[in-house]
């Protein structure tokens, strides 16, 4: 008995101790975190933390980490033989484990491709370094959709990669519509998605299932305001009735293995597993036209990567019409590249799913961080889903 | 280890040839014999100590320390400004829900675990050795697989065109849907943490002395008194070990309902994952409920071995 207590007074003493240290700022995890509100200041500022590179200057060779099946193998293959580097690719699944790694200080990488929302957060924990825009003359053939992107307005600190949007996959053949309406009705609808002959899957996310639910209801899909809030919250608690599950990851599979009829999910995800599945045609991509989410995957260099310019080198070189055109051919997404447009293959350009229409493309929105509403949004939706 | 020789000394029976043993002398001996035994055990277990503080008592310490930090407005933790808000979130109408279900699945969980587990862990016991040895090797096969691929297994076996719902259908039920459902998570914690009930309660039950059983009969007991008044108390520190190993992981599950759950199966592990990852970013009241949950199940747990008795 004697011994119990003692090893618990140690063990409180420990807790103790350490919470007097961490207030004192000695403890090693509040000096990394101090440490990174103080480089947020130096990023914001810009001052200290960019380098200056020539166009085409190559300082060593290339560690890339990207999403798998995101870089066409050729264009990795020429980067080599024109600058006679070395290109090192490694990849990472999603954007909360490319953060994590790079907090704990395990990433020695040059350049990562972080999606839109990350890149905000990584500028705002003073991760990534600002851009040398004359090292990136390319920058010029972004297009202009993406030239003033809300997570990094003047991309400073991005360059846009490939991108796409948030939509509704949906089985042909299980709701008997060859021609499909645009609509967020297919998951919202008591009288269309609840009628299906299967239930349907929505994201596990705060932010884009909250966001469809008001796409359906006309609101901003970054509203702070509360009520509007809880109406699409109630729109997902309402849709219960008719929803397998949330997923992030599986909303795919579920639709093509029959558990679901209609699935909420990202663009390219459904396009490439649509493509290989038994019957393409049986299976189609909408995007809404009630309103969409628009996502980014973006270039961005590390603090401290050991070679910031032949990084900027391959940004711009990525940025190039032709190589852009190419990266796109074969990985299927959607180039922010508008001088690659002409090189580009008629059958992506010429898909609505990949290439949406004008009238399309102008309601298309990224998704903000809202601040404090974050909360609010994590709460809400975790209440509707039950 | 100047004192070494007389600890050795020390555990030799003294040679005291019948004379009237010198008590001081051999007091201090003993003495110094229990001061370098203890110093002994106390490196043995050095290697657990570090594992314990580095592992468990620094990373929960760090735990605790954040859940008195801020949430910036952009998302990131501020160490600094301790305050107190993450655990006033504690009683917020979603947190009582979501904590109400987490309880009600495990404890539904345990139940089911207990019921199964009982009668399996008697037969275990009452087997001769050989067969013993067998059928709890069968137990523990399934820890040689991966637990996450085996829920995504039983994702396929409760899926729409799954073996369970096609045999359901076939007695006559219609429009099943097991996946995704609140049975489904309870399944998936029945199975994976039948094996935790069923060990400790083989333990106790292969323990326990039969002949007393024996006796409870030849005095007339009936076999349901026999068991009530002798087998079940006699089990019981089993029964306790054994639903508190199935309770608390099954309380604080994570991998389970977000694999087999859909709708109206959020328990707290998610919630919790979902203050560290994602936009929320909330490490603050992520901590305070981890906090707070670690410090509930603990006092818990220490009044139901209490409870138990002093056989543990």
């Amino acid at each position: 008995m004697m011994r119990r207590w003692m090893v618990a007074a140690v063990a409180v003493s420990l807790v103790l101790t350490a919470c007097g240290r961490e207030v004192g700022g000695d403890d090693p995890a509040a000096g990394d975190d101090t440490g990174s509100e103080d480089t947020t200041d130096d990023g914001e500022d810009g001052a200290a933390s960019g380098v200056s590179c020539e166009v085409d200057e190559i300082d060593g060779d290339l560690l890339l980490y990207n999403w798998s099946e995101y870089m066409n193998p050729e264009l990795i293959d020429l980067f080599e033989e024109t600058y006679d580097v070395s290109v090192t690719e490694d990849f990472y699944t999603s954007n909360e484990a490319l953060l994590a790694q790079i907090r704990a200080g395990g990433a020695d990488f040059d350049v990562i491709v972080p999606s839109d929302y990350m890149v905000e957060i990584m500028i705002d924990e003073g991760i990534l370094l600002e851009l040398d825009q004359d090292a990136i003359p390319n920058s010029a053939n972004v297009d202009e959709l993406f030239a003033t992107p809300p997570y990094d307005p003047d991309l400073a600190f991005s360059m846009p990669y490939q991108w796409g949007t948030t939509g509704i996959g949906l089985d042909l053949e299980a709701i008997g519509d060859d021609d499909p309406a645009a609509s967020w009705a297919w998951l919202f609808d008591p009288d269309v998605a609840g009628a299906l002959p299967g239930p349907v899957s929505i994201l596990d996310d705060p932010r884009e299932g909250m966001a469809a639910a008001l796409y359906w209801l006309g609101y901003d899909p970054n509203t702070t305001d509360e009520g509007e809030l809880e109406e699409a919250a109630d729109v997902i608690a309402q849709a219960r009735d008719w929803t397998a599950t949330y997923t992030s990851d599986q909303y795919s599979e579920l639709l093509l293995t029959g558990e679901t009829v209609a699935g909420h999910g990202y663009s390219g995800n459904f396009i490439d597993n649509f493509f290989g599945a038994d019957d393409p045609d049986r299976y189609t991509y909408i995007i809404p036209e009630e309103g969409a989410t628009i996502w980014t995957d973006n270039m961005a260099i590390l603090q401290g990567a050991s070679s910031p310019c032949t990084a900027h080198t391959f940004i711009n070189f990525i940025l190039d019409a032709e190589n852009g055109a190419e990266l796109t051919n074969w990985t299927y997404y959607a180039s922010p590249n508008a001088a690659a447009s002409e090189f580009i293959d008629e059958e992506i350009t010429g898909d609505p799913t990949i290439y949406p229409s004008e009238e399309v493309e102008a309601n298309l929105f990224f998704l903000e961080n809202t601040g404090e509403a974050e909360i609010l949004f994590t709460d809400l939706f975790t209440r509707a889903q039950g | 280890m100047a004192n070494e020789p007389a600890t050795v000394e020390a555990l030799e029976p003294p040679d005291l040839d019948g004379k009237p043993p010198q008590h001081v002398a051999v007091a201090g001996l003993e003495h110094d014999a229990e001061k370098a035994e203890s110093r002994r055990g106390f490196l043995i277990g050095l290697p657990s100590y570090v594992y314990l503080v580095l592992f468990f008592a620094l990373p929960l310490a760090i735990v605790v320390v954040y859940s008195f930090a801020t949430r910036s407005a952009s998302g990131l933790t501020v160490l600094g400004d301790w305050n107190l808000r993450s655990y006033g979130r504690l009683t917020d109408d979603l947190v009582l829900l979501i904590t109400w279900r987490s309880f009600w699945i495990a404890t539904v969980t345990t139940v089911i675990c207990l019921v199964i587990a009982y009668p399996f862990a008697y037969y275990i016991a009452t087997r001769a050795p050989r067969v013993r040895a067998l059928l709890l090797v069968l137990v523990m096969i399934p820890f040689w697989s991966n637990f996450l691929v085996r829920t995504y297994a039983w994702r396929l076996l409760l899926s729409t065109d799954g073996p369970f719902v096609r045999i359901l259908e076939f007695i006559g039920f219609s429009d099943v849907r097991l996946l995704f459902t609140p049975t489904a998570v309870t399944l998936g914690l029945v199975y994976g943490y039948l094996p935790f009930m069923i060990l400790p309660l083989y333990a106790s039950l292969e323990r326990l002395d039969h002949s007393l059983v024996e006796a409870a009969r030849d005095l007339y007991a009936s076999g349901w008194e026999a068991f009530r008044r002798v087998t079940w108390p006699l089990s019981r520190p089993g029964v306790i070990a054994g639903s508190i190993l199935v309770f608390i992981p099954s309380f604080g599950a994570y991998v389970t309902p977000e694999i087999l759950g859909g709708t109206g199966t959020t328990m707290l592990g998610s919630y919790i994952q979902r203050q560290f990852v994602g936009t929320a970013s909330d490490w603050p009241f992520g901590s305070a409920l981890s906090v707070t949950i670690l410090f509930v199940m603990m006092i818990a747990a220490t009044f139901y071995f209490r409870s138990g008795g002093k056989d543990l």
